[in-house]
């Protein structure tokens, strides 16, 4: 047998995938961006963080931009496991598989870009030795740790579904054992992902001095804390639709139904309204009460065109109302509404977190000092794109070889 | 601005600038890259990425000639009562004790995270970027007092706290109490500098400290004094428009 009809073997129970060649190149290509990203990884540990585009000024740029957005994108795993395993909706087992990997890649791509992002990657274990209980970003640490275990563990039963694998009894058994405890990893998946998201968005609100981040607090957190755990899950969702309808436009197979999407993407759309309140709330009591007790004024927040108001107005008009509708009336039955509203609610989260992280430090409040403009280089670009080729791999490989969606074999029967 | 409660400390050492006697020379600049060994920069043009722990700013009332009017402020780690860098440094490389209430900096605990750097609103903090490297020949020049950093950590203005040790010692050397040393036994490089006397240095608590008078002058102010991070350092200036600069005074406000 050659090795072209073996490796068919292993693909999932009935269903066809293109030819190997094709994936071959499809791999490669990625591997390219992959391998780009890689060099310049090892570049920055080798010269150190002085070949970025950060400087004392901007001591977060793009590393932790791109952090938060993926980790607030990658939400859509323990938002739709806490409401398949804990809630109980049990439709979303169709498309859960697919938020677990996204997960996943999400998380432990945050942490590869962390592990740049510090100045003594070697000393990175100092944060779980010689905590400070106070800081948020010592949460932030430990969730996302604990997290990324837990979404590992999430992952390997997947693994050991493979055909092939499953044929060997052990693996087959510790499987479906690990399926068993799974609403249990779910429950502590969704504890620990809220914390860590929420603490994502309190690491600024607790910046008392940088008046573009600074929020009043509720208990021992911020109002950052919530929102930010608010706009996690409702564009995680989201994300995971467009994820599955790029997935279902590529193989040119249909992965779910779009009942399943659309449930999703209703999911992501209500939590989008909720958070839409508060954020306006927060908005209001930002522009009257922290700016004019700091001396600032709104207008002062803004300054050409990277850290223009029409960020400000794309993230709170354009990226919250309109997906709103677009995802919460029958509009989403098109889905040409619904994909577009998921891009928008995604869109937004992305702003949000490039405006705490650059815009909040781009701000002068010494009344003396000047904007200035950060702009990555390559260096963080690389990187950063090497990280969504190993996105794209890991899940190219998973779609390949992995039973990920259930219901892909009943929906393609010709 | 914050709801952050603020140690007080017996001993707290603090600063007075009087902006109205600095002529922005830079000595006080050049005093802190010998005595703390800040290494020359590889791209000192660069001024976002080069260290300098004591900064002068230039300041300007932005009015045309005749009255045009230009103010220079020396700039070190303000050493805050409520520092918004000690809370979010998630491994206590940074801290504020009973040291006389400067914030510490343990560079060999420090990850680089920079999470201080985004925190601190007078941008006192700077990051190692490079490996520091010394000409062949300067580093006789290197201070054995001070550590030198490597790269990746953040370091900053510890008001000389080494002096401090030094002041100490001598005090119990001649008998003397080290916990209550006379004014000036004990001043940064910067301060002992300056050829203006614009700097004075000592404890803000202590009534024999001439400092502890200067704070008191109505012509004294803090930067950001609204945020609540609560200075160690204060400027002196008679000029209204100097303060009304040091704190984002809106349009509206009066600083009288
Ligand atoms: S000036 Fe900056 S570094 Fe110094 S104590 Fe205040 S916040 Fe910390």
């Amino acid at each position: 047998m050659s090795f072209i009809d073996i490796e068919k073997n292993w693909y999932p129970e009935g269903v066809t995938r293109c030819g190997l060649g094709k994936f071959m190149g499809w791999l490669g290509f990625l591997g390219v961006i992959a391998l780009f990203g890689l060099i310049a990884m090892l570049v920055c540990f080798y010269y150190g963080l002085g070949v970025t585009g950060l400087d004392n000024y901007f001591g977060f740029g793009l590393w932790i931009t791109f952090d938060l957005a993926v980790i607030a994108l990658g939400a859509g795993a323990f938002f739709t496991g806490l409401i398949r395993y804990i809630i109980g909706v049990d439709e979303l087992k169709n498309i859960i598989n697919l938020t677990v990997i996204k997960g996943f890649i999400c998380y432990s791509g945050a942490m590869l870009i962390l592990s740049l992002d510090v100045g003594q990657p070697i000393r990175s274990w100092f944060g779980y030795w010689h905590p400070n209980v106070h800081s948020m970003l010592t949460e932030v640490i430990f969730c996302i740790t604990c997290y990324l275990m837990v979404l590992i563990i999430e992952y390997v039963p997947l693994i050991l579904e493979q055909k092939q694998l499953n044929k060997i009894p052990f693996l087959h058994n510790l499987a479906h054992q690990m399926h068993v405890v799974m609403p249990l990893f779910a429950g502590i998946g969704a504890f620990l992902s809220t914390f860590h998201q929420g603490s994502l968005g309190g690491m600024y609100g607790v910046m008392f001095a940088r008046p573009y981040a600074f929020r009043e607090g509720f208990f021992i957190w911020p109002w950052t804390f919530f929102l930010f755990v608010l706009s996690a899950i409702s564009s995680g969702p989201c994300l995971t639709v467009l994820i599955c309808g790029f997935m279902e436009k590529l193989s040119g197979r249909k992965l779910t139904t779009y009942r399943i999407k659309s449930l999703m993407a209703k999911i992501g759309g209500t939590m989008l309204l909720i958070y839409m309140v508060f954020k306006y709330l927060d908005t209001w009591a930002w522009i009257n009460g922290v700016l004019p007790r700091a001396g600032l004024t709104f207008d002062q927040m803004f300054y050409g065109l990277v850290y223009g108001k029409w960020l400000f107005f794309t993230e709170i008009v354009l990226c919250l109302p309109v997906p709103v509708i677009f995802l919460l009336t029958p509009l989403r039955k098109k889905p040409a509404f619904m994909y577009t509203g998921a891009i928008l609610a995604c869109l937004g989260v992305i702003i949000n977190r490039y405006v705490f992280t650059v815009q909040a430090l781009a701000q002068p409040v010494l009344p003396f000092t000047k904007w200035v403009v950060y702009s990555p280089n390559w260096a963080e670009w690389a990187t950063s794109g090497m990280v969504i080729a190993y996105g794209f791999i890991i899940m190219s490989l998973s779609y390949r070889y992995l039973p990920i969606f259930p219901q892909e074999v009943g929906l393609n029967k010709k | 601005m914050s709801g952050h409660s603020f140690k007080e400390f017996p001993i707290t050492w603090g600063m007075v600038i009087d902006i109205d006697k600095c002529t922005g020379c830079g000595a006080c600049m050049a005093s802190c890259q010998t005595e703390n060994n800040v290494n020359p920069q590889p791209e000192a043009t660069n001024k976002l990425r080069s260290t300098s722990w004591m900064l002068v700013y230039e300041l300007t009332n932005d009015k045309a000639f005749p009255d045009h009017d230009v103010a220079f402020l020396p700039r070190p780690c303000q050493q805050c009562g409520n520092p918004p860098c000690v809370s979010v440094c998630p491994v206590v490389a940074t801290d504020k004790n009973e040291d006389g209430g400067i914030v510490s900096q343990i560079y060999p605990r420090c990850i680089g995270c920079r999470y201080c750097v985004a925190a601190c609103p007078y941008h006192v903090r700077y990051f190692g970027w490079y490996d520091p490297i010394w000409p062949e020949g300067m580093t006789k020049t290197l201070s054995p007092l001070t550590s030198v950093r490597p790269r990746g950590v953040v370091e900053k203005c510890t008001f000389c706290h080494h002096r401090w040790n030094l002041a100490k010692d001598a005090a119990r050397a001649a008998g003397k109490d080290p916990e209550d040393l006379e004014d000036g036994a004990y001043v940064t490089a910067c301060v002992q500098n300056c050829p203006s006397g614009a700097l004075s240095f000592g404890d803000l608590k202590n009534p024999k400290h001439k400092v502890h008078e200067l704070i008191k002058s109505p012509y004294a102010f803090r930067l950001l004094e609204r945020l609540g991070t609560k200075p160690q350092v204060y400027y002196i200036s008679r000029r209204e428009w100097v303060r009304k600069l040091g704190d984002n005074y809106l349009k509206s406000e009066k600083t009288e």
